[in-house]
């Protein structure tokens, strides 16, 4: 979220957002695009919506991101 | 809602497809599969834990070893339990973390706040605070514009529910898993309060002039 934007944490994002059962669905598939390089808001544009509105669900974001990321160096 | 492709059965990576294989054995094979996948969840929710220690450094020792085997203990019983939902576009381990980052997300904010109450105020206080995020005098007189429109809009558009969950969570940053569980409710419902009292809020401020019009 934003530091500047006060309107814009408060308000979110306009436009299409999959909501935390829809985004969840998918997050796993997310992040992994994501290490892969692809662009995942293009691919996933209502789940990226999702994570930037939902301060739920962009910290769970980061925990699965890092898990997938420790796993393939792991690998 | 997403444009990647699922991946067929024969397509699943090896590591994956021995996951499934474990797990949906019978007898000692199961029972292996179900031990090895609670200490990666384990392993995982104390990752994940350890990870936001800075959010919840009261939250140590026997009291954060209990709530990591809670949490893996309950996303075990997720993954099974939805293991027809693996479509396999991403590997087992990913999806697995999914529900042991979950489990441990809600469990950390659950037992920061017990016992605490629901912050109401959306008194001149709270909405002045707001107003101090913004860096330039211009961007103050704005801001100081937009919220005052944004308070009467709060006040006058939002159903009570939509304005307990709006003050809670986006005035005074209260977790969405905590509301949820004051309300009895569960993360999405409750987010889903907040994103249509977000779109009537947004479409007001439109209609007044404060927002751009957005393309529908």
């Amino acid at each position: 979220m934003s530091d500047h934007d006060p309107l814009a944490d408060l308000l979110g994002t306009a436009g299409e957002d999959a909501g935390c059962e829809g985004g969840f669905t998918v997050l796993a598939e997310y992040v992994e695009a994501e290490l892969d390089g692809r662009n995942v808001v293009q691919l996933f544009p209502a789940v990226a919506a999702h994570i930037h509105n939902c301060p739920a669900c962009v910290e769970d974001y980061r925990g699965l991101l890092a898990l997938a990321r420790e796993r393939r160096g792991a690998a | 809602m997403h444009t990647a492709q699922d991946a067929a059965p024969g397509q699943l990576d090896h590591e994956s497809r021995a996951w499934l294989d474990g797990l949906r054995a019978a007898g000692a094979g199961r029972s292996a599969a179900l031990e090895r996948l609670h200490d990666l969840l384990l392993r995982a929710a104390y990752a994940e834990a350890g990870r936001r220690r800075d959010l919840y450094p009261e939250i140590a020792g026997a009291e954060l070893d209990d709530l990591c085997r809670q949490a893996a203990d309950d996303a075990v019983v997720a993954v099974t339990g939805k293991l027809d939902g693996f479509r396999g576009a991403s590997r087992f381990t990913t999806w697995a973390y999914g529900f042991a980052v979950l489990e441990v997300s809600v469990k950390l904010r659950r037992h920061a706040w017990r016992g605490g109450s629901i912050p109401t105020a959306d008194d001149d206080a709270t909405w002045d605070r707001l107003a101090g995020g913004a860096t330039s005098a211009q961007a103050r007189v704005e801001s100081a514009e937009l919220l005052s429109a944004l308070r009467r809009a709060v006040a006058e558009e939002l159903s009570a529910r939509q304005r307990e969950v709006f003050v809670a969570v986006a005035l005074n940053g209260v977790e969405i898993d905590v509301v949820a569980a004051q309300l009895s409710s569960t993360r999405g419902a409750v987010y889903k309060v907040l994103h249509d009292a977000r779109q009537k809020l947004r479409a007001r401020l439109e209609r007044e002039g404060h927002l751009p019009m957005e393309v529908r």
